[in-house]
């Protein structure tokens, strides 16, 4: 616990840039993936290899990918932008999948009845379909957001500092209260985001909480509807 | 007034769903497509604001074709009413009655505020302006989407089988709204539905259709009742059985009629009671 009080403002400090090394991915990953799933939702046959290829994606180990990326592409290694670039990578494996699933649970009566009361397309999309597809692309951002936090550790392996720091020095100078102050931070960052994000879609998609209500009382009055008939 | 001129839908798939269709229905008339389904119907419906192309043909209202314009400016001066509501889970009530009105450009507070006059036109109470679709039942639902359907004050309302997810008690009460609005409203209505007797109620002209959209009968509730074109009418209409199978019965106060189960529905009444009479009159 003394190690914790004496670094408190190293913690801090270091919790701040994993923040900002986190939330960047997070942030590309969900506005380049939502073109990326509209089209392997609109285009049938292209979405297949779409959500096969970014989900191979997310099969790269995680160092190989840091390691490679930098390769190929010919940019240094030990950089943050080259965490921020895997990260990204990863955070459109699992939102591209989202957003195709998204805007697939949005009811096509809903869609048809939009077309006719005259939403052009662009319109719909943005009025009608995206935030329909709401609770399904949170859901996905949700994991996304804690799976890119406690994925960004591994930057301290190719030389980014951020809380993964506090996992090598602590390993190597042997002070577990170092590595455990890591993972707690880390956790705390995780949980804290993830309740933003679920407090931010509950202002953005207030019907949500109405209709999960409503859906039980429909489901009991269907059942006796059934029953009666 | 509605003209479908030698209209033919054939789908990606092969299905012809409307085959050479020529009808007029005419101004501030409510015009029923009736017919099983796969006949069609809601096809000839879907035409009329472009949600379905035709394949050939031409469709036209008040002389001009729908295929010639923009068909989302099109889609915003017909009211659209259809089964399940069809009304935006995530828009208020209040919301989605405006919905037109706001993609017209109409101010929010101004959209409002004749969305809360629909609400009374369509008798629903203004306390459930803030809620959403799914804490409504069916027929307010229904109710909702009728509303939202008036709410740009269009000409041409269509109405795709708006009842028939509801139960029989509510969908008696709506059909009875629905044919006080059009007498109040005045609007040219085309209404969808596989139900006979809503086809009657509320059509001034019934259209029976087969498949293909095979027009085998067009005509007023009566003229079809009267003299079904051929024994395929007269079994979709059931004018061989049930209430619409009447008889007439001497009784010692005056003559009555009764249905094909022997039940008395009603009795005749005036000077010529003594006479036979065609049995529509009592039809309900």
């Amino acid at each position: 616990m003394n190690w914790v009080v004496d670094n408190f403002g190293l913690i801090l400090q270091l919790t701040v840039i994993h923040l900002q090394q986190s939330v960047i991915p997070i942030v590309l990953g969900f506005v380049l993936s939502l073109p990326l799933g509209w089209v392997a939702w609109r285009y049938r046959l292209v979405r297949g290899p779409v959500i096969v290829l970014t989900g191979l994606l997310y099969t790269i180990p995680s160092l190989a990918l840091l390691i490679l990326l930098p390769a190929t592409l010919g940019y240094s290694a030990i950089s943050a932008p080259n965490l921020i670039i895997a990260l990204t990578i990863y955070a459109v494996a699992i939102l591209v999948r989202a957003v195709a699933d998204g805007l697939d649970s949005v009811d096509e009566d809903v869609r048809q009845a939009a077309t006719a009361t005259g939403f052009a397309p662009f319109r719909r999309f943005w009025a009608v379909e995206f935030p329909l597809a709401g609770p399904v692309i949170l859901a996905g951002l949700r994991v996304t957001a804690v799976s890119t936090i406690s994925l960004a550790t591994v930057g301290i392996l190719i030389g980014v500092t951020n809380l993964g720091y506090l996992f090598t020095n602590g390993l190597e100078r042997r002070i577990i209260a170092e590595v455990f102050a890591g993972v707690i931070a880390v956790v705390i960052i995780a949980l804290v985001f993830d309740l933003v994000l679920m407090l931010i879609g509950r202002a953005l998609m207030p019907w949500t909480r109405a209709n999960a209500a409503a859906a039980q009382g429909a489901a009991a009055r269907v059942a006796t509807t059934r029953a009666a008939a | 007034m509605i003209e479908f001129r030698n209209v033919t839908k054939r789908f990606p798939d092969g299905t012809l769903a409307v085959n050479d269709f020529s009808l007029v229905l005419p101004s501030r008339k409510t015009t029923v497509f009736v017919g099983s389904s796969g006949c069609g119907k809601t096809t000839l419906l879907r035409m009329i604001n472009r949600m379905v192309e035709p394949t050939s043909g031409d469709v036209e209202i008040d002389g001009e074709s729908v295929l010639g314009g923009d068909p989302v400016k099109l889609r915003r001066s017909i009211g659209y009413v259809m089964q399940n509501s069809g009304l935006m889970p995530h828009f208020s009530v209040i919301d989605n009655v405006s919905t037109v009105l706001r993609l017209n450009g109409v101010g929010r507070t101004a959209a409002h505020a004749r969305a809360r006059e629909l609400l009374d036109t369509v008798g629903l109470d203004r306390a459930l302006a803030d809620r959403y679709p799914s804490q409504l039942s069916g027929g307010q639902q229904q109710r909702v989407g009728v509303a939202r359907g008036l709410a740009a004050n269009p000409n041409i309302l269509l109405m795709d089988e708006p009842f028939g997810a509801v139960d029989p008690i509510v969908r008696v009460d709506l059909q009875q709204e629905t044919s006080r609005l059009q007498r109040e409203l005045d609007k040219t209505v085309v209404f969808v539905t596989h139900d006979i007797d809503e086809a009657f109620l509320l059509g001034d002209q019934v259209v029976i259709l087969d498949k293909g959209a095979r027009i085998v009968q067009v005509g007023s509730p009566s003229e079809i009742i009267e003299s079904p074109a051929d024994d395929f009418v007269a079994a979709f209409i059931g004018a061989d059985r049930g209430r619409r199978a009447l008889s007439l019965k001497q009784t010692p106060r005056g003559l009555v009629v009764v249905d094909s189960e022997g039940r008395t529905q009603g009795a005749i009444v005036g000077s010529d009671a003594a006479a036979p009479a065609s049995a529509d009159g009592a039809a309900p």
